[in-house]
């Protein structure tokens, strides 16, 4: 089993390694996320919405989209 | 409200014959503002309108068109977008209106290279003409970031000009910016693979929307949209491209200049988040819910309204026609004091001794005067529910405040990056309902005005959450001019009816959309929202905002009012009004418990919702009774306007549906409520 976004912890570094299809994923690409990116992980409230950072930009993300994206720590 | 759907689908018909690039002559070189979310298109906007000509802007960001004329320009505002795409039904809005652009003035936020360029270059594969206009540069500097401007304009292939909306800079440049707009540096394989499908749609915008699977655009030129791997392929290629550009033009002197917010971090967090949503609806409370219409429209209503405007307009009309005028003194605590009636049976002209004593006594400390006119034309139009009397009183001296007010706290909310930050915070408790987070920004707003909310729900990423969102919205969700009466009311009745009433409130909240959840197909779209900064809203700005949308606000509403009281008041005259009461008789008085007068609120309900609650102020009613009339009337249905927009927005069946379902509940629940305080 591959390691997924929602198990990463605040002040984490990952590198993220697949995004889910579909349009989610044109979305994603298009905020800035894409496969082999690393970003630091700032934030994961309790029921698991994770804030994700990258340069100077913030973007949070539902814990059922970050089931669906896998990492690399 | 008819303005802004009106604006959008006339931009789609207008749209389709025009060849993206060329202009037609004659016609006006149309400028459209774009760029991502909060980067300050709207200043842009407001700098070349110097003023909002059409007023249709409405908040939870721009989900509208504005446009205004600017020189031998028509100026556009779009919503904000990070793609010109159909993800949303807001973005469609913004796709629309940036197709049919001559010319893009590209608004950029500098400190946001890698999010914002997506949009340039894809503007710029468009084949549309362009400028970038790379905002925030004083910010920049504060950074300790450095831009290659030149760079980035060899790039892309377009004129790039540094501006600061805050401190206006670079705004002199605009007009250079308007007239060497042209078409950029285009990606040779994106050419080519659009050369085919622009044969057939005469303009490489709309082929590479289609290419990127824009059903809708697909369908107007009778072509296929492009699959998601020819999206997915676009997208990544452009992807790269931006992270090199900026990987060339964008250095960082510093790694300890990134901003860090502390504040904005700690509304994510639940722990001091929650703390601060508190602070912030108390300070909501406060302002609008003590302050605006406790004591500043006490003042304005009752003072200015009926004291001086009603009292001078009504003893006018009493010359002219046949009156009685009660006139009571009344002493500290409202009880009666000194009591007197005068009677002018050829009107108050005619009898100039009589006149002058009405006067002198009806103007001492406390006195309210009641006028009854014999002619019932002049009872409709200056009487107790006059349509010139009550009506201008209500719209001027009540909800203006109130309004004002409310959107005051709502510009302030927006502009400051707090909504975005709230939704990420409340994401999972509003997952439990079958929505994402983002459902927080049209429910606050709609405590502004459920009409405008309705519309807000644009942003929301499925059908399913649409529903759920709009019938929250038109079932439990009081507006707030309704809300200012509802407190008024319950200041009146005590703290148990305030605690009814919002653990009723709250259980049909949770009850109705879990139901919903349950019922509605599909799946909900997952939270993915990008966070702005948190700033200290500009006063400027938020005054602006204010006044513009009270503006619109009270534009759109008035007819209704003068339409509710001319409807209320023939009914009246007709006895129509009294058939009504009795006609729900056993429903108000058996079921809910309430006098029968309490039917003429319904009536009024309908046409405005504050309208309603403000049906129950003349009528003598017990605190629990309060309670009920309130919640009733609360659940029960949308104003007309809410409601037509809901019909444009989500088709007559589920508007309909909703509609029906809200007369079932409120008297349901309300009644229930009553069997069991009352």
């Amino acid at each position: 089993m591959a390691l997924t976004l929602d198990k990463a912890l605040k002040g984490h570094s990952l590198t993220i390694a697949k995004l889910p299809n579909g349009d989610i994923k044109s979305q994603l690409i298009r905020l800035g996320i894409t496969e082999g990116l690393t970003v630091s992980c700032i934030e994961k409230l309790p029921g698991g919405t994770i804030v994700l950072r990258r340069n100077r930009q913030e973007i949070a993300l539902g814990s059922a989209l970050a089931k669906s994206i896998e990492i690399v720590l | 409200m008819k303005t802004e759907t009106i604006a959008s689908e006339n931009l789609l018909s207008k749209q389709k014959p025009t060849n993206g690039n060329s202009n037609k002559s004659g016609s006006r070189t149309k400028v459209v503002l774009a760029g991502n979310p909060n980067v300050g298109k709207s200043v842009f906007f407001n700098h070349l309108s110097g003023m909002y000509v059409d007023v249709s802007n409405f908040p939870g960001t721009t989900v509208s068109i504005t446009s205004a004329q600017y020189k031998n320009y028509n100026i556009y505002d779009s919503p904000g977008t990070y793609g010109v795409s159909a993800f949303t039904e807001e973005e469609k809005v913004a796709r629309d209106v940036i197709l049919s652009a001559d010319v893009v003035l590209n608004v950029v936020n500098s400190l946001h290279l890698h999010r914002d360029l997506f949009l340039t270059l894809q503007l710029i594969e468009m084949g549309k003409k362009v400028s970038v206009l790379l905002n925030f540069s004083d910010e920049v500097k504060k950074n300790k970031i450095k831009i290659d401007v030149e760079k980035l304009s060899q790039l892309l292939g377009v004129e790039v000009i540094e501006t600061s909306a805050i401190k206006k800079e670079g705004f002199d440049k605009l007009d250079f910016a308007i007239e060497n707009s042209r078409i950029g540096n285009c990606d040779q394989k994106v050419k080519e693979l659009l050369s085919d499908t622009a044969k057939i749609t005469g303009s490489e915008a709309e082929a590479l929307l289609i290419k990127e699977g824009d059903v809708e655009v697909a369908k107007r030129h009778n072509s296929d949209p492009g699959t998601v791997d020819d999206r997915e392929y676009l997208y990544i290629q452009r992807r790269n491209r931006v992270n090199n550009i900026v990987d060339q033009v964008e250095f960082e002197n510093s790694t300890k200049g990134i901003i860090f917010s502390k504040l904005g971090r700690m509304t994510l967090n639940p722990f001091t988040g929650i703390p601060i949503l508190a602070f912030v609806l108390l300070v909501i409370y406060f302002f609008v819910g003590d302050l605006i219409s406790q004591r500043v429209v006490d003042y304005t209503e009752n003072e200015i309204g009926v004291g001086i405007f009603e009292y001078n307009l009504k003893s006018l009309v009493a010359d002219y026609t046949p009156s009685t005028i009660t006139v009571e003194i009344l002493g500290e605590n409202d009880d009666v004091i000194d009591s007197r009636s005068f009677e002018f049976p050829q009107g108050k002209s005619e009898n100039p001794e009589l006149a002058e004593k009405f006067k002198s006594f009806s103007t001492k400390d406390g006195s309210v005067s009641d006028f009854v006119y014999e002619n019932p034309i002049a009872t409709l139009f200056f009487g107790e529910f006059g349509v010139l009397t009550m009506t201008i009183t209500y719209l001027l001296f009540l909800l203006l405040p109130l309004v004002l007010g409310f959107y005051f706290i709502m510009a302030i909310l927006e502009d400051s990056g707090y909504l975005p930050r709230l939704a990420t915070m409340l994401d999972r408790t509003l997952n439990r309902i079958g929505l994402n987070g983002k459902a927080v920004i049209p429910i606050m707003l709609g405590f502004g005005c459920i009409t405008m909310a309705n519309i807000t729900t644009r942003i929301l990423g499925t059908n399913r959450e649409r529903s759920i969102v709009t019938a929250i919205l038109q079932f439990v969700i009081p507006c707030s001019a309704q809300l200012a009466v509802i407190a008024f009311l319950l200041a009146r009745a005590g703290t148990v009816p305030l605690l009814i009433f919002m653990v009723t409130i709250f259980t049909i909240l949770i009850t109705l959309s879990t139901i919903l959840n349950r019922l509605l197909p599909g799946e909900s779209s997952p939270l993915l929202l990008d966070l702005p900064t948190m700033k200290i809203p500009q006063l400027r700005n938020v005054l602006k905002k204010t006044f513009f949308r009270a503006y619109g606000f009270m534009k759109e509403a008035y007819v209704w009012f003068f339409v509710g009281a001319l409807g209320i008041g023939l009914m009246q005259i007709t006895n129509l009004l009294s058939v009504w009461q009795n006609l729900l008789e056993p429903l108000t008085t058996n079921w809910l418990k309430l006098p029968k007068e309490a039917a003429n609120a319904f009536i009024m309900g309908m046409v405005r919702r504050d309208f309603g609650a403000a049906g129950l102020f003349d009528i003598q009613l017990s605190a629990m009774q309060i309670t009920v009339a309130i919640i009733t009337i609360t659940i029960f249905v949308p104003c007309i306007a809410s409601f037509v927009v809901m019909l444009k927005e989500r088709g007559w069946k589920e508007g309909i549906s909703i509609w029906i379902g809200t007369w079932i509940t409120a008297f349901f629940i309300g009644g229930l409520v009553a069997q069991i305080i009352i």
